[in-house]
């Protein structure tokens, strides 16, 4: 039975459609980078698929259950996670707070009206994963004061706290500089290999995508371009002409200096 | 964990301080006193909701309630137990913010603190309508009892002070060791970040609804107590949205900074009140007014911060 499998996926937005038809199946273990232009409809397939956004038709099956009516909070009591393109985090809390109430929140099925949240195994929890995601110097301090790189890694680790089987990745080096990206990713990808969760993540860079990726999704249009292996999706005609054509644009544009993807 | 250990010491050491007080001090102290803890205990509650971002402008509304359920309970079921009636008061008001809570919790920021008032002011309407409970002229308490003692002549003022210091300062812990709680300190998450806090699990609308319902069950008891301690109640003085605005002026002037703030603030402004009722009665609303405002301008985050302040610079 596939991790998580959707059937038909489809959602408009007036006149425009953002996903078209999508099927695609996962497999536990997988590390999948989903690519495509701006507007091809990766992020409103991790929204429909982390329950933020209704499918207009079409359902969404993981392990099995058809997921496709719950909200978010269900979904991420069942296992599958996310983090943001924009950190969702607690601004005027300090970056250990940030995990300390993530932990306590995964904790039980409801969060705890009495006991304290400052109890030593939260605590001991909470230091390994400032340790696994490189966050030791930053640990006191309030997140609104930290880097964009500080709080992306924040965003990931606080999406990790409820030990999910499946985590969606949105954009975890955008806004990032590229000299950083690669050791996010590293420490990011290291982290989660210990933990045997699925990898779904979007990704605008090439490079990373077909460094970390077991498997390439291509989005364009709402649809899925190409799927399969990296090497042969990112060798496609179509994939290049369409996703990689103005990933290289948008690159080279953004770094002012030639493309090397 | 060693700070519930450390706030559990503040508090009882507060307690007893507060029970030496009453045997020390003159009549008209206790009596300030009292009413000083029991508008502390709907300012708790407040503390609880401004910590997750709402402010609730109709908090008299829980206050109306409790002190209505007393008046009711003695005059209609004869009950006179005071430790019965404020348990009896702060269920009834927690089931009234239950009840309006499912409603309020959908809303935020100004819609919150409009919709909250708009709720007490129908109480309000009620009341004073309501040929049965004394309309505008509200009707006595009479005496309580405590647990079948029956104090004498000047020990009942004590008796009502001490009961309601007791019920301040567990009320106070309660409050503490909720804040402490994962769904206490997701309070400041939510005010952050809804978003977040739906995506690790938790649900936003049932935090807060447990939140509203703590913080109208707070204003419920102290609606009781006060409903003891001044002997009468009336619309005007339990129910009126001005009352509900002087919780929310205590909540500022107090400070969300530690769980004694809103007794203390609460003191601060019935001495304030007192003292200019008696050397100004024409214009006490001003000398109020300006006290308020010299707080927000040299203490924005309230009273307690010149403690906090005080304690960094030692």
């Amino acid at each position: 039975m596939a991790l998580l499998e959707t059937r038909g996926l489809t959602k408009t937005f007036g006149s425009v459609t953002a996903a078209d038809n999508i099927s695609v199946s996962i497999e536990a273990q997988e590390v999948i980078g989903i690519i495509g232009a701006n507007g091809a409809g990766k992020t409103t397939f991790v929204n429909m698929v982390t329950g933020y956004q209704k499918p207009s038709s079409g359902s969404i099956w993981y392990r099995g259950q058809d997921i496709t009516p719950h909200g978010p909070r269900q979904i991420t009591r069942l296992g599958i996670c996310r983090s943001f393109q924009v950190p969702q985090v607690f601004p005027s809390l300090s970056l250990f707070d940030n995990l300390l109430i993530s932990l306590g929140v995964a904790e039980g099925e409801r969060p705890a009206i009495w006991r304290p949240l400052r109890r030593p195994h939260l605590h001991a929890a909470a230091e390994e994963i400032v340790a696994r995601y490189d966050l030791a110097s930053y640990g006191g301090q309030l997140v609104a004061l930290l880097p964009q790189g500080v709080r992306k890694l924040l965003d990931i680790a606080m999406a990790m706290a409820h030990r999910p089987q499946l985590i969606l990745l949105d954009e975890p080096t955008s806004g990032v500089s590229v000299g950083e990206k690669f050791g996010i990713m590293d420490v990011v990808m290291g982290a989660l290999r210990d933990t045997g969760v699925t990898v779904l993540f979007i990704e605008h860079d090439m490079e990373i995508i077909e460094r970390y990726g077991s498997r390439v999704v291509a989005f364009a249009e709402g649809t899925i371009l190409a799927d399969g292996a990296p090497r042969d999706v990112l060798a496609d005609e179509q994939v290049r002409r369409y996703v990689i054509g103005e990933a290289l644009h948008r690159s080279s544009h953004a770094r002012g200096g030639a493309p090397h993807a | 964990m060693m700070g519930t250990d450390k706030t559990l010491t503040v508090l009882g050491a507060t307690l007893l301080a507060l029970v030496a007080a009453g045997f020390l001090l003159p009549d008209w102290a206790v009596f300030l006193l009292t009413l000083s803890l029991a508008r502390g205990l709907v300012v708790l509650g407040l503390l609880i909701l401004w910590r997750s971002g709402l402010v609730s402008f109709g908090q008299a509304l829980f206050f109306g309630t409790g002190a209505y359920t007393v008046g009711l309970l003695v005059l209609f079921a004869g009950l006179r137990d005071i430790v019965a009636l404020t348990v009896l008061a702060a269920l009834a008001a927690g089931l009234l913010a239950w009840l309006v809570g499912l409603l309020l919790t959908g809303y935020r920021d100004i819609f919150f603190a409009m919709l909250s008032m708009a709720f007490s002011m129908i109480l309000y309407g009620i009341l004073v309508k309501t040929e049965l409970l004394g309309s505008t002229d509200g009707f006595n308490v009479p005496h309580p009892t405590f647990l079948g003692y029956a104090p004498a002549g000047e020990k009942m003022r004590v008796s009502i002070y001490l009961w309601t210091a007791l019920v301040s300062m567990a009320a106070a812990y309660g409050v503490h060791r909720h804040l402490s709680s994962t769904m206490g300190q997701l309070g400041a998450a939510i005010r952050d970040n809804e978003i977040r806090v739906e995506y690790l699990g938790a649900s936003v609308r049932r935090v807060l609804l447990i939140q509203v319902i703590i913080a109208g069950a707070l204003a419920g008891a102290g609606g009781a107590v006060t409903a003891f301690a001044v002997g009468h109640i009336d619309p005007d003085a339990m129910a009126y949205w001005t009352v509900s605005g002087e919780f929310v002026f205590v909540t500022i002037l107090s400070g969300t900074g530690h769980i004694l703030a809103p007794f203390l603030g609460s003191l601060l402004f019935e001495l304030i009140r007192s003292f200019a009722f008696q050397y100004s009665p024409y214009t006490w609303q001003m000398v109020l007014g300006t006290s308020l405002l010299l707080i927000i301008l040299f203490l924005p985050n309230g009273l307690w911060s010149l403690y906090a302040r005080l304690r960094k610079g030692g």
